[in-house]
């Protein structure tokens, strides 16, 4: 396209309005600078230190917080703050992978039945609640009895159920968009179903799609800390949040940094995601307007 | 209309009910008309009349839910489109028949570009390849509907278009697929008078240019009287009168027609003169009718009036009229 030749007067302006919305949320902006700092270090924290976060040394171990291990020391003597970063890694990936598969099996599978509605909507979200009804956790332990525990089992674990809520709110969205008129001006154009779905439907659910992905994401590393904590999660020597809280719980009389710090660390990371989540809600919806 | 001209669009006897779960509305009772190549033709009504719900039909965008076509036909260069699939009738939609609605804002896509949306429906001529090209012929579609400043607006998005500008998008966006028939579906209504005019103005240029046939969907019978070739008349789902448009105006022949008329403020009138309103309101369409829709608001109804629904009589040519006064002149089917 001959961009120069372009002079866009207002680009993109919903994204921006929404975002001097969102910054405008002291909350939801603190919320994303946490995580964003959260992110960075997931990243570097790890170099930070000389420590690799599977090195055992014996000699240091439960060692409480000082200059040289800035969380102290586990059982094992592995460096809690090293980690803690790699926790971080395993926590951030599996939510975030949990809930863009959440999110493309849901908009996908929601947006056709609410596009088709009639009996096939009626069985597709029928089956989903028959689905949804299933005891969670009976299938989870079901998984990793056949399958090999790891990261790849708790996203599967997690995305067995965690589309059909994704897929209830962009069904309920299509639902009502689906009667507008430009609906039917596409389907007077001869578009198809799909094509007026992913063409038309979809980037007017953005807002709630964004919103609910940014909420399913803490729910999805919850999940999988609870799961690790369980034991049912990442194996040793990989660090996850969920684990080293498991390991940190039986030493909290006398060791209570090694609990301390993974089960701020995940309240952080929920409390962001969550404080985000919200805001982008509001921000993103212009009809909320006060 | 001296030489002979061909139907592009023949609509027979249409008869279209909607359900609720518990009973069948026959809304559509027996519309009949047809659109020649090249000539405009007004479908005008008040609302309620099915102006609209005919000409969704043409294209099938009714909702197949609760709207069922009970008998009739739509020829489309003599093909019956009522027996076509769904994936087959996606085929005339856009590139055979356009259609623009009435309000703009709502039929364009508030999260893209209406370039872009322009851009999507150009005709799949081997003549466009890249999408430099097929940028050009958005600016140039742009200018044929007279948006100045095209390469600006192509980046634009529908809010932060005027209404007159979003109906032109709206036009282009349906002139991109090189449809054979134009439906416009009361494009004028939800815009001010000015640019009413500017409008028609606008479509008329352009069917001259492309040839095109139009069905012009309003209820302001003023509008169209220097608009259209022909006018069909609907009242309560039939098509009560067809004629020319000089026809029409000089010599309504349908009682509901010429009541119309009178009804209408016009320039030639002094003010101490009343306009006459039709006594009465149309029939509710939950309720069957037997016999002529407009029975109990007509000074001129007889008793046959109330237990037969007139046929179509052809008065003289090309003014036909489905009324008993005219039982006299030859039945029309056609």
């Amino acid at each position: 396209m001959n961009t120069n030749l372009v002079q866009t007067q207002i680009e993109n302006s919903f994204l921006k309005d929404s975002w001097h919305r969102l910054k405008q949320n002291k909350f939801a902006l603190t919320g994303l600078i946490t995580l964003l700092v959260l992110v960075f270090f997931a990243l570097v924290g790890p170099s930070f230190s000389p420590l690799k976060y599977y090195e055992t040394n014996l000699a240091l171990k439960n060692q409480p917080p000082s200059p040289i291990f800035w969380f102290g020391t586990d059982e094992l003597g592995r460096s809690i703050f090293v980690r803690i970063w790699w926790g971080a890694r395993i926590s951030l990936f599996v939510g975030i992978t949990a809930a863009l598969i959440d999110m493309l099996i849901g908009i996908f599978y929601g947006g056709f039945a609410g596009l088709l509605g009639g009996k096939i909507d009626e069985i597709m979200m029928r089956t989903a609640d028959m689905l949804y009804s299933l005891p969670h956790l009976l299938i989870v332990i079901l998984l990793t009895v056949i399958m090999q525990q790891g990261i790849t089992t708790i996203i599967i674990a997690i995305t067995l159920t965690g589309w059909i809520n994704m897929a209830r709110i962009t069904r309920a969205q299509i639902l009502s968009l689906k009667e507008h008129d430009f609906v039917t001006a596409a389907s007077a154009m001869g578009a198809s179903k799909t094509r007026i779905l992913i063409r038309h439907l979809l980037p007017n659910c953005f807002g709630p799609i964004i919103t609910t992905v940014t909420l399913t994401i803490p729910h999805a590393i919850f999940t999988e800390a609870f799961l690790s904590f369980l034991g049912l999660g990442v194996q040793a020597p990989i660090a996850s949040w969920g684990t080293m809280a498991a390991d940190g719980l039986p030493a909290l009389s006398f060791y209570p940094w090694r609990l301390f710090f993974p089960a701020t660390f995940i309240s952080i990371t929920m409390l962001a995601f969550n404080l985000l989540g919200d805001g982008l809600r509001d921000a993103l919806d212009p009809w909320l307007k006060k | 209309m001296a030489k002979k001209m061909n139907k592009i669009l023949d609509v027979k006897n249409l008869k279209i009910s909607f359900s609720d779960f518990e009973k069948k509305y026959l809304v559509i009772r027996g519309a009949s008309f047809h659109l020649f190549e090249g000539e405009t033709l007004a479908l005008v009504g008040e609302s309620g009349s099915g102006k609209s719900v005919t000409a969704r039909a043409i294209v099938g965008l009714n909702p197949k839910e609760c709207s069922n076509i009970e008998s009739g036909e739509i020829l489309y260069r003599n093909k019956n489109l009522l027996e076509l699939s769904e994936k087959k009738i996606r085929e005339y939609r856009g590139k055979e028949i356009g259609m623009i609605f009435q309000d703009p804002i709502s039929s364009l896509n508030p999260t893209m570009k209406v370039g872009k949306q322009v851009q999507e429906n150009l005709a799949k001529t081997p003549l466009i390849k890249t999408s430099h090209e097929s940028f050009n012929k958005v600016i140039e579609l742009f200018r044929l509907v007279g948006i100045s400043d095209p390469i600006r607006r192509y980046d634009l998005y529908p809010h932060e278009l005027s209404g007159g500008m979003r109906q032109r998008v709206m036009i282009s966006l349906v002139l991109a697929a090189q449809p054979k028939i134009l439906i416009a579906d009361e494009p004028t209504t939800a815009l001010d008078v000015t640019i009413q005019a500017q409008i028609l103005h606008l479509l008329k240029k352009i069917q001259k240019k492309l040839n095109m046939s139009i069905i012009f969907i309003t209820h302001n019978l003023s509008l169209i009287s220097g608009f259209c070739d022909r006018i069909a008349v609907m009242y309560a789902g039939t098509v009560v009168e067809t004629a020319t448009t000089k026809q029409l105006f000089s010599n309504p022949k349908h009682p509901y027609t010429s009541k119309l008329l009178q009804s209408i403020p016009r320039l030639n009138l002094t003010t101490d003169q009343p306009l006459i309103p039709i006594e009465g309101s149309p029939p509710i369409l939950t309720q069957t009718i037997t016999g002529c829709g407009f029975y109990p608001r007509c000074h001129l109804a007889t008793t046959q009036c109330e237990k037969e629904n007139p046929p179509t009589f052809l008065i003289e040519k090309n003014h036909k009229s489905a009324c008993w006064l005219y039982k006299e002149c030859t039945k029309n089917d056609d």
